[in-house]
């Protein structure tokens, strides 16, 4: 890696502070995705900022009928959460099918999101239970919240401080995982919130999607037999060695059967 | 001997210790005074002409000690490296031998190829000057695709090898096999592709090299699994630095699968530079650098055609092979899709007629070389998928179909049409244990109730026989090998009486330092904390070929067994003297010399003790010192043989296979550590398994880049895509050695591809799907599925 500053800040306006006063500044987390890049030589960062030292990012909290996971928890703190595992078992599920102890140990949920990886679990869970992802600035709801390919809605020297999922009634997250990442091929992340149903697919397109069609049709009858029928057109989505873009399609309407029938259970 | 640690005990593995607790040695921990370190510059292009390197703003980098390209080592002279093995074609001649310069000089071939090298005070450093080298390349068409890499008008890899082919080789009479078929049955043809693979050993290759200016001479630390072969190969073709002032260390190395066998352009440069540096160079790969760079495996496309009498009866076997050399020939490329392979078609069965033809071809990919098994997965493969294949078409059992074309024990030693002559082995009783252990008999129920959860269940076996415990020295010989294949032994007692044990063998994760100490303690009495393998390094071990071909033991123990004895003989000697006996009279067993018919004995730790310090001693006819070496040539190869049963369910939605269950029946002859044994053929079922479902080296067809290059897409087995194994042994002992073993190092991926493919075909079957490739990754096999429901319903 080429070299940089290393500063480990003990709160978000100290973060923020020196984020805005280096431009070329990246913050850090987990370093999960960020060190591998680094190490790779992908990216050229002046200063790198831990949030590691920041405590007031880090942990999960029930706030009326919201969990709020900060923006630093790690996926392991989530996966075993005895409260996200009352209010909505199928985060814990998602959180505990990220890649291996090791990076579930490392790995925060501000990174996997604000990453945006086409492949990554969470931002199926953010758009299917309707979340909202506060930053240092503001509250972005999750359908503004995911652009494109690697791309948010964050600004420059903005951080995700926390994000709030709305209890579901019913909800389930399905993945198949690519072979050799175990990153999501296809996830699908149904759930049924109070803003009704949402049906939410990962790593078969550029960036999460929802999907209409089976959304409206669960809203009238909430059971896998309600979106057999429900095609979902292969164009646009991705395709490569581990799948072409007509199976990630297939497998979409495999995993929403499956995730609603692993909801109603 | 004493049950619990002598021949047969299931010691837990003295060298895992220091595994276990992080201070194992490997070449990158080695800590070198003043040390430099090298990164290597490589191609990214599949196929270019260099136009020009400029080296000028690199040269001025922080830290840059030196930088040399390819051109530096033309000024010197250096050679280039070598193919050891000497394939002669259809007509006599000897393979095409393209030049392989240690670093391009003025064309890249695959991408990856090395053209600068960087040595700095620093990894960093060298890495930083190597983006500040600005090569000019002419960018040229490449030949990525196997299939098509002898047609014509393919580019061509090298001018010493026009269409791109190295060899046309054939084994066999093909106009006695083409007669037979015209009498057969029935006739089963098969077309598949064996997929190429990536070895991934744990550690990447490493290199570290010291010159020593007042003595000149080198020592090379390097991740080898034959030490004595690499400083060979160094010292008579590529940098001539005599073998005497040349020592090569293979200290610990973290697993090799056959890539670290052979001699690399980075661990020749960084010996090379160490004398023009003037201060020791370090070198480890990068992840990556290990896929582009490291020799691949397999990667074959196949024609075969059985034929068969109405019975099932094998009349002739036919093959047609192209064989990926990749871009360069490496050390023993040649010899693996022939001397390796086809030599191996016979498999376990009577089949009297065999003819192979195998073209190798070059391509613009990475090397291809020796990897688990080498040639003989390939060939198991081939003979074990096309006959469930005829077994199916003849609506006969597979395990029947097998039984029935059995090699009868009573006909070893059994020379097969293909050159073997396979020594022992008793192939019934094994498929038997294997058919009860799976409950091959209770299949159909299960298949059954698979159904009903919607799952596709199948089941394949695998019977195969491999030739290892390289080799007979005269006969590779005869076949062109570059090098003798015989085992050396030191075995050196000090005067307190514990002992140093020297192989030429070499361990990178076997366990020879506690099979082999097993050994000496079983022969010589001494106990297991007395004993210390010494193995990887030329200046301490006798001149030795290292391990590959599941040899070490049947080959490398045989050696100490011989060692062993010359200690016995001596020793008797020294205890007759001491006991005023006659040599004839003393016996020894359990570490003590006795005198036949009296209470006369005397531990071998005095005797020893009387060869150091011999004031009373037969100096007549007796030296002193107890110190014995010997050389061991095998007579014949060790023929292990086996069955393994896959038994997996398939997902038609998904594509999806597991395993659900599997089992491996071996005969690897007699078996000194259970325990050792049951991991090497776990690590090869998981090997076997992972080519058969995930592995697959992808290259762009056009632009020759490595898609599978890293692990978020080269799919690697991992614990939780496996069952148990249930595994059990059916022994022979092997009648040539003395100790009656045979191999088991790479028997696990030999066997399993074919058990797994087969498996899959047979859970498939019924839903109309004809063929499915290797990997039969998700993807692929829902593919399948479509196509065959497409055909059904046009
Ligand atoms: C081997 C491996 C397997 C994996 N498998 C999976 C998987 O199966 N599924 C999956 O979803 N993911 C997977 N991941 C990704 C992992 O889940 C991490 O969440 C992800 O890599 C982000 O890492 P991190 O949290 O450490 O963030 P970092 O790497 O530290 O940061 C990532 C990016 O986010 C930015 N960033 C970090 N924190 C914030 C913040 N609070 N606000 C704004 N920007 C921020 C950083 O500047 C950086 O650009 C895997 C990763 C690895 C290494």
């Amino acid at each position: 890696m080429y070299d940089f500053a290393y500063h480990r800040p003990k709160s978000v306006a100290d973060a923020i502070g020196l984020l805005k006063s280096k431009p070329e500044a990246r913050a850090m987390s987990g370093g999960m995705t960020l060190i591998p890049t680094l190490k790779q030589r992908l990216a050229r960062p002046s200063d790198v900022v831990d949030l590691g030292g920041v405590k007031e990012l880090a942990g999960i909290k029930v706030e009326g009928n919201n969990v709020v996971v900060g923006g630093m928890t790690r996926h392991a703190d989530v996966a075993t959460s005895a409260d996200v595992k009352a209010a909505i078992p199928a985060l814990a599920y998602l959180a505990g099918h990220i890649g291996d102890p090791q990076v579930r140990n490392r790995g925060t949920i501000g990174g996997s999101v604000a990453n945006n990886d086409p492949a990554a679990d969470y931002p199926g869970a953010v758009v299917a239970l309707n979340a909202t992802v506060s930053t240092n600035t503001r509250k972005i709801a999750a359908d503004d919240f995911f652009k494109g390919l690697f791309e948010t809605a964050l600004g420059e020297g903005e951080l995700i401080t926390g994000i709030s999922f709305p209890k579901a009634e019913k909800a389930a997250y399905v993945k198949f995982p690519n072979p050799a990442s175990r990153y999501a091929m296809v996830g699908v992340f149904v759930a049924k919130t109070a803003a009704g149903v949402r049906v939410a697919v990962t790593g078969a397109g550029a960036t999460v999607f929802r999907v209409k069609a089976m959304e409206e049709a669960l809203a009238k009858n909430f059971s896998s037999a309600a979106i057999k029928d429900i095609k979902i057109p292969a164009d646009g989505l991705n395709s490569d060695i581990h799948g072409s873009a007509e199976y990630r399609a297939h497998l979409v309407g495999v995993m929403a059967r499956r995730a609603v029938d692993a909801a109603n259970k | 001997m004493t049950a619990a640690t002598g021949i047969g005990a299931r010691v837990l593995r003295t060298e895992d210790k220091r595994f276990l607790t992080g201070t194992g040695r490997y070449v990158d921990d080695l800590p070198l005074a003043r040390a430099t370190y090298a990164y290597f510059l490589r191609s990214p292009h599949a196929h270019a002409k260099i136009t020009s390197i400029d080296i000028s703003a690199a040269a001025k980098m922080p830290g840059v000690v030196n930088i040399f390209t390819g051109k530096d080592l033309v000024d010197a002279k250096v050679g280039g490296l070598i193919c050891g093995w000497v394939v002669k074609d259809k007509h006599g001649q000897p393979h095409k031998a393209p030049a392989h310069p240690v670093m391009a000089v003025d064309t890249v071939r695959y991408v990856g190829d090395t053209v600068a090298m960087i040595v700095a005070n620093s990894y960093d450093e060298a890495k930083d000057a190597a983006e500040a080298i600005k090569v000019d390349y002419d960018v040229k068409s490449a030949t990525i695709d196997l299939a098509t890499a002898l047609d014509k008008g393919a580019t061509e890899v090298h001018p010493e090898a026009p269409g791109n082919l190295i060899y046309d080789w054939e084994i066999g009479v093909k106009a006695d096999v083409d007669a037979a078929f015209a009498k057969a049955a029935h006739v089963t043809k098969l077309d598949l592709v064996n997929n190429r693979l990536i070895p991934n050993a744990m550690e990447p290759r490493a290199a570290a090299a010291e010159y020593d200016k007042g003595t000149g001479n080198y020592t090379l630390w390097s991740t080898s699994q034959n030490p004595h072969v690499l400083r060979l190969i160094l010292s008579a073709f590529v940098l001539g630095i005599p073998e005497h002032k040349l020592r090569v260390v293979a200290p610990d190395v973290g697993g090799g699968f056959g890539s670290k066998i052979f001699c690399y352009a980075d661990e020749t440069m960084v010996c090379w530079a160490a004398s023009r540096v003037g201060r020791p160079i370090k070198w480890t790969a990068e992840r990556s650098e290990s896929f582009q760079t490291d020799c691949h495996g397999r990667d074959h496309v196949t024609h075969a055609e059985l034929a068969l009498d109405k019975d099932g009866k094998f009349l002739a076997l036919k093959v047609e092979t192209i064989a990926n050399m990749g871009a360069y020939l490496s050390t023993f490329s040649t010899a693996v899709p022939t001397y390796l392979y086809a030599t191996l078609l016979a498999g376990q069965y009577t089949t009297p007629l065999i003819y192979a033809n195998v073209k190798a071809a070059l391509t613009h990919t990475a090397p291809v070389d020796a990897y688990r098994g080498a040639g003989r997965p390939e060939a198991t493969f081939v003979i074990e998928s096309i006959v469930s294949k005829a077994a199916a078409e003849m609506k006969i059992d597979a395990a029947e179909l097998r039984r029935m074309n059995f090699i009868p024990s009573t006909a070893f030693p059994y020379q097969t049409p293909v050159a073997l002559q396979y020594d022992s082995g008793n192939y019934p009783p094994i498929i038997d244990e294997a058919m009860k252990i799976a409950d091959y008999k209770g299949f159909e129920a299960r298949r059954v109730e698979a159904k009903s959860r919607g799952k596709l269940r199948g089941i394949g076996f695998s019977s195969y026989i491999e030739a290892c415990g390289l080799a007979p020295s005269q006969v590779v010989g005869s076949l062109g090998a570059g090098v003798g294949q015989w085992e050396s032994a030191q075995i050196k007692f000090n005067p307190t009486g514990n002992v140093q044990v020297m192989t030429g063998a070499h361990s990178h994760g076997q366990g020879h330092e506690t099979t082999f100490a097993q050994l000496i303690h079983d022969k010589l009495g001494v106990p297991m904390d007395q004993i210390e393998i010494v193995h990887g390094d030329t200046a301490t071990t006798p001149f030795g070929m290292g391990t590959y071909g599941s040899r070490s033991l049947a080959v490398g123990g045989s050696a100490i067994v011989k060692a062993t004895e010359k200690i016995i003989a001596k020793g008797k000697k020294v205890a007759a003297h001491l006991m005023e006996a006659s040599v004839a009279d003393v016996e020894f067993e359990n570490g003590t010399f006795k005198v036949a018919g009296t209470d006369k004995s005397v531990p071998l730790a005095q005797v020893v003790f009387a060869a150091y310090v011999p004031h009373n001693y037969p100096h007549a006819d007796t030296e002193p010192g107890m110190d014995e070496n010997a050389f061991y040539d095998p007579a014949n190869f060790v023929y292990p043989a086996g069955t393994q049963i896959c038994e997996l369910e398939i997902d038609p939605e998904t594509g999806t296979t597991e395993i659900v269950a599997f089992t491996a029946i071996d005969d690897f002859g007699n078996i000194i550590n259970p325990m050792i044994v049951e991991g090497q053929v776990h690590g090869g079922i998981v090997q076997g398994v992972g080519q058969a479902l995930m592995e697959g080296a992808v290259y762009d067809k056009g632009t020759g880049q490595l898609i599978s290059g890293s692990y978020m897409d080269y799919t690697m087995p991992r614990a939780d895509n496996f069952p148990s194994f249930k595994l059990g042994y059916k022994t022979t002992p092997c009648p040539h050695n003395p100790l009656g073993v045979k191999g088991c190092g790479e028997a696990g991926a030999i066997a399993s591809p074919a058990a797994v493919m087969n498996a899959i075909h047979n859970a498939l079957a019924p839903i109309g799907v004809k063929h499915v490739e290797m990997p039969a990754t998700p993807l692929n096999v829902w593919q399948s599925i479509q196509g065959a429901q497409r055909q059904a319903a046009e």
